[in-house]
């Protein structure tokens, strides 16, 4: 009986780790297309921006820091002195706060984990959070 | 602002300014050749040649303090030597005018005197002559050109993509007026030799002009003339009117000439050169057919959208094919928003003129810039041109702002 518990306890633990994997993954790919529609002009296929005016999203604080601070910049626009590794940005970001939840989550997925970028996934309640925070 | 000039002398280690080998190889037309003369040096905006042949170049991003650097070759083997730097702002623009040396930083003006002496300047003479323009970051580079009657005309670029309610926010509305057209979108003219000079000295020559980075004067006929960046965003604003193709060949980038009280048209439209139309933008309820802005003029040529056309130089020299002669130079620093399309421009064109219109179609003058055949990302593109400068021989000086490459096109019989 115990064999039985420890082993459900086993497959249930196995199946949470399998489906956090798949829901990281599949958050990816979700994220890489609301990354095509709504980011890819300004900070290109690669993250690699555009010089003196959209930042790269690579080698950066900004996405691979602070979660809050990234969710924030997404729901809110940025429109600051920009500086990265010695060159300023001077383009306005526009507020994303018309994106769901979940697209915000998918997008800094993405965005963490491509161009280079190992840093961990964002969940949906994380953004809900901070949206909840900004008002 | 307090200012203060710094002078340099230093080894090597900025940039480099011995014989170039080129990462690149630069296509031109036959009979032409071109050669490295200086390579490493950063941020190169726009460049200025003295009657002399000292080289000025101003940087984006300092480099030892510094923002502006001049070379020279002292023993005239054709390899640039020497190195001075000085002036501790970053920034655009930069020309020389009847002994002096004219260099902008984002907000203001600056003039030195041009000598004899060893280092052919004067930097200590300094002296501001405009200043307090906006420097709002977006557009904010502030290209200059200088007339023959004493004066210099400075491009003060919208800090804003189309004037709406919220910049750049999808269906935010467009402001009728748009106030930015008070201090900014326009080409401000000033005195030379005045110092200290902000809005209430100067005029506002032209307007309706999103954000001018290219302007020289045309000694032919006497006027200014200005390549203009359009409007961002037509496909991802707006794919009801516009689709991926056509919003990244639209709106045109254009060459205008300009008089003074001209309009040209922003933010209500801009230019289509599909339809050789004023085409009203959506936000100001524009649908791709609607035209608008009667009162505007209409460009001289419009180019392919978001080349982005970073320097004009109309051609007086006599080194050149007769062709040339009184023809405009553009370098276009190359796209980013035809994106998700692959990108376009990185080249100089040439366009030919007599008294001061076009009389044939425009070319690719020089290619090659980027290093490669097809520029996806932009990051991949190892130069993009930015600045021209003829030399007094008629040699054509071509700038980079990416990794700080002068180039110099030479015609050979």
């Amino acid at each position: 009986m115990k064999k039985m518990i420890i082993s459900v306890i086993l497959v249930a633990g196995i199946a949470a780790i399998l489906q956090s994997q798949s829901t990281s993954t599949s958050s990816k790919a979700r994220g890489k297309e609301v990354y095509a529609r709504y980011c890819l002009t300004c900070h290109q296929a690669d993250g690699g921006g555009v010089p003196r005016m959209n930042p790269p999203l690579t080698q950066t604080e900004y996405v691979n820091g602070n979660k809050q601070r990234l969710i924030g910049i997404v729901l809110n626009g940025m429109n600051i002195p920009l500086e990265i590794n010695g060159d300023s940005y001077e383009n306005p970001m526009a507020s994303h706060a018309f994106l769901k939840d979940q697209q915000i989550a998918d997008v800094l997925t993405y965005v963490r984990s491509s161009f280079g970028n190992k840093s961990t996934a964002i969940t949906a309640e994380e953004v809900k959070a901070v949206r909840a925070k900004n008002k | 602002m307090k200012l203060t000039t710094l002078i340099f002398v230093f080894s090597a280690t900025l940039g480099s300014c011995m014989a170039q080998q080129s990462d690149v190889s630069i296509k031109t037309p036959d009979g032409f050749t071109t050669t490295t003369v200086a390579a490493n040096f950063g941020r190169v905006r726009h460049i200025a040649m003295n009657s002399n042949g000292d080289l000025y170049m101003k940087l984006e991003r300092l480099s030892k303090g510094c923002g502006i650097v001049r070379l020279r070759d002292t023993n005239k083997d054709g390899v640039m030597d020497d190195t001075l730097s000085f002036g501790n702002y970053v920034g655009t623009g930069i020309a020389i005018k009847n002994g002096y040396l004219y260099a902008s930083n984002n907000s203001s003006v600056f003039r030195y005197p041009l000598n004899n002496s060893k280092l052919g300047i004067d930097t200590a003479g300094v002296q501001r002559i405009v200043t307090g323009l906006w420097d709002k970051r977006q557009h904010n580079s502030k290209s200059i050109a200088l007339d023959n009657a004493g004066n210099i005309y400075v491009n003060i670029g919208a800090p804003s993509n189309v004037c709406q309610e919220q910049d750049r926010q999808r269906k935010s509305k467009g402001r009728t007026p748009c106030p930015i057209l008070d201090s900014a979108g326009g080409i401000w003219q000033f005195k030379v030799d005045k110092l200290n000079q902000s809005y209430a000295d100067g005029i506002r020559y032209a307007t309706g002009i999103r954000n001018c980075v290219g302007l020289d004067w045309n000694n032919e006929v006497n006027e200014l003339f200005v390549t203009v960046h359009g409007r961002d965003e037509l496909y991802q604003s707006y794919p009801e009117y516009y689709d991926q193709k056509s919003g990244a060949e639209l709106p045109s980038e254009t060459m205008y000439m300009v008089k003074k009280g001209d309009d040209c048209g922003w933010p209500y439209v801009h230019w289509d050169h599909l339809q050789n139309k004023k085409i009203l933008n959506p936000e100001f309820g524009g649908d791709r057919v609607k035209t608008g802005a009667d009162n505007a003029i209409s460009p001289l040529v419009g180019f392919p959208g978001h080349l982005a056309p970073n320097a004009l130089l109309i051609y007086s020299g006599n080194q050149f094919p007769a062709k040339y002669k009184n023809g405009a130079f553009i370098a276009f620093h190359g796209s980013w928003n035809r994106s998700p399309e692959p990108q376009e421009g990185f080249y100089v064109v040439f366009v030919p003129m007599k008294n001061g219109k076009p009389t044939g179609k425009w070319e690719v003058f020089a290619n090659g810039f980027a290093g490669m055949e097809t520029v996806v990302n932009l990051s991949a593109a190892k130069h993009r041109p930015c600045g021209l400068a003829q030399g007094a021989d008629g040699s054509l000086y071509v700038s980079d702002d990416s990794k700080g490459y002068v180039w110099k096109i030479s015609y050979k019989n």
